[in-house]
């Protein structure tokens, strides 16, 4: 069972609020406050990808975050409403050319910024896995736990 | 906590040098902030840049992004583009991209306007 869920519109000014709230989630369920930060900057990562994916769909359902503690370790999962390209393997393609670039996005910064944003989370985190499905791709990131630290 | 920007400039040993002092976070949501100002230096004919990062919280791709942007911009006139950062979270950014190959990153201010190439 998801510890905390979040959803919301896919608004570039949201994703701070995805990151201090995973970060929060993360501290409480025992994840070592030395890589927080790793939580912080893999979430937002995260997000504005998904956040960049649905503008350039046009896609209006909001974009998930999903905090789950369970034993031994904290897992993140962020899906986006866009299926097939959405989280596909690699993520190489999902930044199609066809709307991308368009509105805020603009200069043809948008495409490397989203291979960048993947690469950022796989450098930062050892326990990922991007999938896509009939629902939508999903990130999935998972950090140990310190269960002596999760207690008040 | 938003995006801070002021800018100064200093002359150096290898001529002028604007120096962006940046503060707060850099994420998808202000990188924007931060794209307008560099692209408005070098259309205002600041080539050389150094963007002192010292007072940055958080930064990500989406502002990598616009830090190679920048670059990219002032190379097209034979400009530069220096970076000051001691957070060792910041460095961290740069070095799993492989970014620290592409920027000089320099210790403090003075030192990246002393900075020739």
């Amino acid at each position: 069972m998801a510890t905390v869920e979040l959803r919301f519109s896919a608004q570039p000014e949201h994703v701070r609020t995805a990151r201090l709230v995973a970060a929060a989630v993360a501290r409480r369920a025992g994840v070592d406050e030395a890589v927080l930060d790793e939580v912080r900057l893999a979430v937002g990562e995260a997000c504005s990808r998904a956040v960049g994916l649905h503008r350039s769909h046009g896609i209006t359902a909001p974009v998930r975050v999903v905090l789950t503690e369970e034993e031994k370790n904290f897992s993140i999962e962020v899906g986006d409403g866009v299926t097939g390209t959405g989280g596909g393997a690699g993520g190489a393609d999902s930044g199609t050319p066809d709307g991308a670039s368009s509105g805020d996005l603009h200069d043809g910064d948008a495409e490397g910024e989203d291979e960048m944003g993947l690469a950022v989370i796989s450098g930062l985190v050892d326990d990922v896995e991007v999938t896509s499905g009939d629902d939508g791709g999903v990130i999935r990131m998972s950090w140990p736990t310190n269960p002596a630290v999760a207690m008040p | 906590m938003d995006l801070s920007l002021s800018t100064r400039n200093v002359s150096g040993p290898g001529g002028d040098r604007t120096v962006v002092e940046v503060g707060g976070e850099i994420d998808v949501y202000t990188a924007p902030k931060l794209r307008e100002q560099l692209v408005e230096l070098v259309n205002d004919g600041s080539y050389h840049l150094v963007v002192d990062m010292e007072g940055v919280d958080f930064l990500d791709s989406t502002g990598l992004g616009v830090l190679v942007g920048g670059l990219k911009r002032v190379r097209a006139h034979e400009g530069s583009l220096r970076l000051v950062c001691n957070q060792e979270r910041i460095l961290k950014i740069f070095r799993i991209t492989g970014l620290t190959k592409v920027f000089p990153i320099h210790t403090t201010v003075d030192e990246a306007v002393a900075a020739t190439d």
